[in-house]
């Protein structure tokens, strides 16, 4: 098995993380922002990864599987919490939720 | 029992706890069960380890009970400790035994005041305060005790607080003790850069052994502590907050400001004796400031119309006396007098409430008088407090404390006849001020109805302490008579003695004061009791009415710290209602009212905005991390 080279990794990781991360600042469909926080989070989990391998260790692996846990876990409460403010707003788009304005 | 000494200030603190947290349950027997006994088990306690201390006295002169480390920063390390020696002892008995009896007499002065309970809370949390300041081992738990007494004095000076007077007169002894408390802190914090420690043995080793008779530091810090004691003990200038004081109620009165709490500056000045030794110029300052104050509060004494105030001015007059003692080196007379004050000043106050409970709160003595058939109890035993504060000589406790403070001012190194002459006139003026009090209340016609038939509870502590006024002189009898000085050699443990004069001429002394005391009781008698009219119409005409107002008005030391300290302080604040200082508060508000307005902008409550904000600061915060 040919390992990948840790710097190709990590850039990989980086280029995922700053595509979520304008995913969630330039789109509005909140469904579509919840998708991008997935994005950026299983970055960090390839970021993980990729420094387990680098260094020998088990414990990216491990981390890993945490953290497809809480993604798990993520995305029931957000789609739940999507699915209240659907009722409440009727509507997805992210610009209508300004009710916590200062 | 030496071990057990941590409880004679654990019960009262004890009793005041319950009393707080608890007393509402309680009935009033209750309560004054709590209040009283607490003390009472105290005092007990106190004679028991008195004892035992004494039977051990020559193993262990001095005995320290070590209880926790209160506080572990580097090498400031005090300790909670309690020391035991002959000093201590002196003054745990005299509050736990005096303070027992003025609680039970508290019991039925009290019996239909409304803050019943809050009485007793503050008189226990009072004694706990006292015998926390008197057995203290250094110097941090002795300001904790020290402080403690100044909160409980105001408290109970203000205990009728609903009367604005008795208010300020709270405040006013509140404030006017803080200045010599802040010279005290001052005082020991310079003790402790100094010496390296506030334990009381390590500070009088370590001042003999570091500093030279005489040097600045010693000069600075006896003068401090000196400013301290003149605060709580009411001496000049700080003497105007005890007349004031007697707003309180007359047993509070009796208890802390006659009997225990205004002697501390007393103990302070003793329990320091070895940095005080070191500086000569400040005992001298001590001595003639106590000649002074005896002298000044003596004649105001003497044109007083309220009762309470008459025995205010001699209490200040008579911690004067224990002034000059200490300023002559008379370590033990000074406390002697302490003793011998306590018993018959308390005594005096006692008898005195009881004549303003059955007058029905009336102080004023022109409006006593006849009262001597009318409650003869009470006047005999005030007779005896009287005779033993103007020093009737050979019978009276009065008399041995004041001669020896007199012999000493002397015959000392320290004193001079100037000292002596100062000592002698107070004492006059002493026999003069006494008498005219006893004359006015008690003799002549009856003017006021007198309803009170005086309880055991308020007769018990009366017949004591009268008891004790007598024959608590014969504890140290001079060396004219007998010479059996018993509390000299039990506290020169502790305190160094003062050398033996010259016999001849001590006794030649005693008779002169003997006979000025003598002549101070015939002038009274012949001024306010049998030329009593013509005495009043003389001072109604002008120029003897003004010294009279003088006198009474204290020497105008109020109206002169009024002009001094208060009136330029109103008129400052009325002529510049906001200066600079306050800009700067009023520009720190105007900042957080524009940035609250700036930072409001940013909460635009769009989601997109916040991720935004959160990357930016992100990446900041990173490039912080990765270039700096």
């Amino acid at each position: 098995m040919t390992s990948v080279d840790f710097g190709t990794g990590l850039t990989l990781a980086a280029i995922l993380f700053v595509i979520g991360l304008a995913g969630v600042i330039a789109r509005r469909n909140i469904i579509m922002i919840l998708l991008s926080i997935e994005i950026m989070m299983n970055a960090a989990g390839l970021a993980v990864i990729v420094a387990g391998a680098r260094w020998g260790q088990p414990d990216g692996q491990a981390v890993f599987l945490f953290i497809l846990a809480v993604a798990a876990a993520e995305i029931a409460v957000g789609l739940a919490l999507i699915l209240r403010i659907h009722h409440r707003i009727k509507s997805l788009d992210s610009d209508d939720y300004t009710q916590m304005k200062g | 029992m030496l071990d057990l000494l941590w409880m004679v200030p654990a019960l009262p603190l004890t009793g005041y706890l319950i009393l707080a947290l608890l007393g509402r349950r309680l009935s009033r027997s209750g309560v004054a069960a709590v209040g009283v006994g607490s003390v009472a088990l105290s005092a007990l306690l106190s004679v028991r380890v008195a004892f035992s201390f004494v039977s051990s006295f020559h193993q262990t002169p001095v005995y320290v009970q070590r209880l926790w480390t209160w506080l572990n920063a580097f090498d400031f390390r005090p300790s909670v400790a309690l020391r035991l020696d002959a000093l201590s002892l002196v003054f745990v008995l005299v509050v736990t035994i005096v303070g027992f009896l003025i609680h039970l007499y508290s019991t039925e002065f009290m019996a239909e005041d409304e803050g019943f309970r809050r009485f007793f809370a503050y008189l226990n949390l009072f004694i706990a305060s006292m015998l926390i300041l008197v057995l203290a081992d250094n110097l941090l738990v002795l300001y904790l005790g020290w402080e403690g007494v100044g909160l409980c004095s105001y408290l109970l000076i203000g205990f009728w607080y609903k009367d604005p007077a008795n208010g300020y007169a709270a405040r006013k002894a509140f404030i006017i003790t803080r200045v010599g408390d802040t010279a005290l802190a001052v005082g020991i914090f310079v003790l402790y850069v100094g010496l390296g420690t506030l334990e009381i043995q390590g500070l009088v080793d370590q001042a003999a052994a570091k500093w030279l008779p005489g040097s600045s530091a010693a000069v600075a810090a006896a003068a401090l502590l000196l400013g301290g004691a003149i605060g709580k003990s009411a001496q000049l200038p700080l003497q105007t907050w005890l007349p004031d004081a007697m707003a309180g109620p007359t047993p509070v009165s009796a208890l802390i400001h006659a009997a225990t709490m205004v002697t501390a500056g007393v103990y302070l000045m003793v329990r320091m004796h070895g940095i005080f030794e070191l500086a000569p110029v400040i005992m001298i300052i001590t001595a003639v400031i106590g000649a002074l104050t005896l002298l000044m509060a003596g004649f105001s004494a003497l044109s007083q119309v309220d009762i309470k105030r008459v025995l205010a001015y001699s209490t200040i007059s008579q911690v004067g006396y224990m002034f000059l003692a200490v300023g002559v080196g008379a370590w033990s007379a000074a406390v002697f007098h302490f003793l011998t004050h306590a018993c018959f000043k308390a005594l005096l106050f006692l008898g005195a409430g009881v004549i303003i409970l059955g007058l029905d709160h009336e102080h004023n003595i022109f409006k006593m008088g006849g009262l001597r058939k009318k409650v003869p109890f009470v006047f005999w035993t005030f007779l005896a407090g009287a005779c033993s504060l103007a020093a009737l000589p050979l019978v009276t406790a009065g008399f041995y404390s004041k001669d020896l403070i007199l012999w000493a001012a002397w015959s000392s190194p320290g004193g001079s006849a100037w000292l002596w002459a100062a000592g002698v006139v107070g004492t006059f003026l002493t026999a003069a001020y006494t008498f005219r009090m006893v004359f006015i209340t008690f003799f002549g016609p009856l003017k006021s109805p007198f309803q009170l038939k005086p309880g055991f509870r308020l007769k018990a502590p009366l017949l004591v302490l009268a008891f004790l006024s007598i024959v608590a002189g014969f504890l140290e009898m001079p060396e004219s008579l007998g010479n059996l000085p018993v509390l000299s050699r039990f506290l020169g443990s502790v305190l160094p003695g003062l050398g033996g004069g010259n016999i001849g001429r001590q006794i030649w002394l005693q008779v002169f004061t003997s006979g000025v005391v003598l002549a101070g009781i015939s002038i009274a008698y012949v001024l306010f009791r049998r030329r009593f009219d013509e005495t009043q119409r003389f001072l109604g005409t002008p120029a003897p009415a003004r010294i009279d107002r003088f006198f009474y008005a204290g020497w105008g030391m109020d109206t002169l710290y009024d002009r001094l300290f208060v009136r330029p302080v109103e008129w400052l604040a009325r002529i510049d209602p906001d200066d600079f200082v306050d800009l700067i508060f009023k520009g720190i508000a105007r900042l957080n009212a524009a940035l609250h307005i700036i930072l409001a902008r940013t909460q635009t409550g769009r989601l997109n905005w916040y991720a935004m904000g959160m990357a930016l600061g992100a990446v900041i915060l990173l490039a912080l991390a990765v270039w700096l």
